[in-house]
């Protein structure tokens, strides 16, 4: 098994999340992470999905994918030719004696501190999930309050744009 | 007489960057928009019942000139009557229903259609889109519920949009993998005042089904027939629906290789041809299970390897390569991986084939010297064919076997008539004994095995042929599901023939229980006879007869007659096919121990394929044991 990214883009439809949330839980994949979006054109949304499948089932979910009606195109993103992140936002316990350690990691891993009080600090950081997990790690000593995090969302080296042909696609038809 | 399957697809709206003139723009309501969209897209038969949310479009209903509705029973009817329809026409099926449990009945068809891949558009109403989301009264989100039971679903909420999602809505249904799609239009929508113009401009820039093969891919799929010694040709329902039959003909007599017919494809090719070896599958015959589990080349074409065709996936066919052809890219791969992947149309796959194949023989040698490759497969499978062909014995009490009762009927039909099967033993006898030479001539509820199906199949497929005989072949558990259309037949003139093979038993659970459960007949027995169902001296149980289907079928309207000898057995049938003004109901009273026979056990090879009860048949690799 292994986790691939896929870069879906769709029409900017009502139901569109859950006839892909359907698709996934009808057929038995399951989806690690989601996260959704507008793109440059209005009336696309992407959907960046990543999921743990063998070769596969990979194909059956990107086949399945493509036949929705308002999915107007499937990449997946190589983990070597893309850039991916998530974003997490940690509520980390803190007193006098342990705010500056806390800063300290936070600096390390080029997170930023955004709310400071008297019990805790908040902390926003963006990264690979493995850069993340790092963090986690260290903080966790400390007392994790509360803890919110992003899907992944990707995109693909160089200059090259997944968005272009579809773009054609969608000014054809309208 | 043409091989292709008859009727015309509906006319296509064209996208907006065609040159073709729009219509006048004419004033009206978003109910007068629905209407005359549906005159427009060629959907001439409706099915329905109207209720609150949709009774807006009801009323230019009324009016239309060019769209007969027939006021069912019951929306489910209404679904599988569009469904008949659109199989027996080869245009897309239509129904319609209002919001709430109107639009909750037409779940069960739509799930059977789509897993058939049928065309079909359902139009619902909605409740108004202030009460959207409120829970109002008949309200149910059926876009979605219906999402995984449809190949797609629109929610309408301006009346501005009724045509151009008519448009999109047949458009779908009609083109690439068929299959029923949804519309529901809010209430307040239908009233609404918009403008109509014809054609509507498509918007599906995510929608668009390969039809054309890729030429490398067919290059390799002729080279494989023509280097394989046992090929199979594993035939589906997409090649039904693509009209690719008369292609399918050559494509095999050119070859010379085996052809199986699946449930879905009877009628595809004929059974009387040949090279045809039967149906495959858990109750297919015993050459055609042989031929797919010994063969070395599979040449799917619009098939989509199901269970019930391959029992036990990790054994099916070992020895074999597979081309698999379908236009729908999912299909491939899904359940068996494929050697030489095909997407596309089957009619032009196939006859891309067979120039490849023309190709490969003038190329390599004569096709005759190609065709001498495959004398050693026939010599097997002749010899299957001659040990084991499907029959039946006749009851030792001189009752009615089910068998001999639709092999009549199928034999005394009128040229052309068109057989809608229930689900169960009947429908596995009415695929075996009834000779199916052309297409959409045999309907059936494949892979939702829906009981229910066959009467408003049956009044689909007869509202959509009226110079066709139509017979409904159902059990008497099917018949109590969705008998009340027989009314609608009645009253619309819709002249159906319905067979129910009254074993007073749910008949295939009964012989799973005789074979699987001790012979402990665990509510099966429809009918309490004097010994709950038990034979009594060796005679069948008539049962109580409640109810009675004559009386039943009687007060619907319809002529009905009851057969319990077979020496009355052409005489009533005769009969039936006699009268073309009423719906007729025959109640054959059959011996209910009868059982459907090949069988692949649900879960295991289909190398433990058996003949009849205890009898395995011998392919040769039985001395080894």
């Amino acid at each position: 098994m292994s986790k691939h990214t896929l870069s879906v883009l769709v029409e900017n439809t009502p139901g569109i999340l859950a006839r892909i949330a359907a698709l996934f839980s009808r057929r038995g994949f399951n989806i690690d992470s989601l996260a959704v979006g507008t793109t440059e054109h209005p009336d696309i949304s992407r959907i960046t999905i990543v999921v743990t499948v063998e070769d596969l089932p990979l194909e059956q979910v990107t086949k399945q994918l493509n036949k929705l009606v308002n999915v107007l195109k499937i990449v997946e993103l190589e983990p070597g030719a893309a850039v991916q992140r998530e974003l997490v936002l940690v509520k980390v316990r803190a007193d006098n004696e342990t705010r500056s350690q806390i800063v300290e990691i936070v600096q390390l891993f080029r997170a930023k501190t955004v709310d400071v009080s008297p019990e805790a600090v908040t902390v926003e950081a963006t990264g690979s999930s493995d850069k993340l997990e790092a963090m986690l790690k260290m903080l966790e000593p400390f007392g994790i309050k509360e803890l919110v995090q992003s899907g992944t969302i990707a995109i693909g080296r160089g200059a090259r744009s997944i968005t272009d042909r579809s773009l054609r696609a969608l000014d054809r038809s309208a | 007489m043409t091989e292709q399957a008859p009727g015309a697809h509906h006319p296509q709206p064209r996208p907006r960057s065609s040159a073709q003139p729009a219509s006048p723009v004419e004033h009206v309501t978003g109910a007068q928009a629905l209407i005359r969209s549906l005159e427009e897209v060629g959907a001439d038969t409706v099915f329905g019942i109207p209720g609150g949310a949709i009774l807006p479009a009801y009323d230019p209903l009324m009016d239309s000139s060019r769209v007969r509705h027939v006021l069912v029973r019951h929306e489910q009817g209404a679904g599988h009557a569009a469904t008949g329809y659109a199989q027996a026409t080869g245009k897309v099926g239509v129904c319609m229903a209002t919001s709430g449990p109107g639009a909750t009945n037409l779940v069960t068809p739509l799930a059977d259609a789509h897993l058939d891949s049928v065309p079909l558009v359902a139009i619902t109403g909605q409740v108004a889109t202030h009460l959207i989301g409120t829970d109002g009264f008949q309200e149910a989100d059926i876009v979605g519920i219906s999402m995984p039971i449809t190949k797609h679903n629109f929610l309408v909420k301006n009346a501005d949009d009724i045509p151009k999602t008519i448009a999109e809505a047949f458009h779908i249904a009609a083109t690439g993998r068929p299959g029923p799609v949804l519309v529901d239009i809010a209430k307040d929508a239908l009233q609404a005042p918009t403008t109509f113009s014809w054609p509507p401009a498509l918007d599906l820039p995510g929608y668009r089904p390969v039809t054309k093969p890729h030429a490398k891919q067919i290059r390799e799929a002729a080279r494989l027939i023509t280097q394989a010694k046992r090929p199979v040709l594993y035939v589906g329902g997409g090649v039904l629906k693509a009209r690719a039959t008369a292609e399918l003909k050559v494509l095999a007599e050119l070859t010379g290789a085996p052809v199986t017919t699946t449930l879905m494809a009877l009628g595809a090719f004929p059974d009387s041809h040949p090279q045809h070896v039967g149906m495959p599958g858990m109750h297919g015959s015993v050459t055609a299970v042989a031929a797919l589990q010994k063969a070395d080349l599979l040449v799917a074409l619009g098939a989509r390897f199901d269970d019930r065709v391959t029992g036990r996936l990790d054994s099916f066919a070992p020895g074999a390569k597979i081309v698999h052809a379908d236009v729908d890219p999912a299909e491939i791969g899904k359940n068996r991986a494929a050697d030489v992947p095909i997407v596309g149309d089957a009619r032009e796959v196939i006859a891309d084939l067979v120039q490849a194949v023309q190709r490969e023989h003038s190329e390599g040698g004569t096709g005759e010297a190609a065709r001498s490759k495959y004398a050693a497969w026939w010599r097997d499978l002749n010899r299957w064919r001659e040990t084991y062909p499907l029959g039946y014995d006749q009851p030792a009490d001189g009752s009615l076997a089910p068998q001999q009762v639709i092999e009549r009927i199928g034999r005394l039909a009128p040229e052309g008539t068109i057989f809608a099967a229930g689900v169960g033993q009947h429908q596995m006898w009415a695929a075996h004994f009834i000779d199916h030479d052309k297409p959409a001539t045999w309907l059936n509820s494949g892979g939702a095995g829906t009981m229910g199906y066959a009467v408003p199949a049956a009044m689909g497929a007869q509202a959509g042929r009226p110079d066709r005989t139509v017979w409904a072949i159902d059990g008497d558990g099917c018949f109590q599901m969705t008998n009340q259309e027989l009314t609608t037949c009645a009253l619309n003139d819709i002249p159906i023939k319905v067979a129910i093979i009254n074993n007073g038993a749910l008949g295939m659970v009964r012989q799973w229980q005789t074979l699987f459960y001790n012979q402990r007949y665990s509510h099966t027995v429809l009918h309490n006879g004097p010994k709950d169902g038990i034979a009594v001296d060796g005679k069948s149980s008539g049962g109580t007869r409640v109810p009675d289907f004559v009386k039943l079928a009687e007060s619907m309207g319809c002529v009905a007659m009851r057969c319990e000898s077979p020496d009355e057995l052409d005489k009533v049938i005769e009969e039936a096919n006699a009268i073309n003004d009423r719906p007729v109901v025959i109640d054959f009273i059959v011996h209910e121990d009868a059982m459907v026979w090949p069988m692949v056990a649900a879960g295991t090879s289909n190398d433990e394929v058996m003949a009849a009860r205890g009898v395995r048949p011998d392919f040769g690799d039985l001395d080894e044991g």
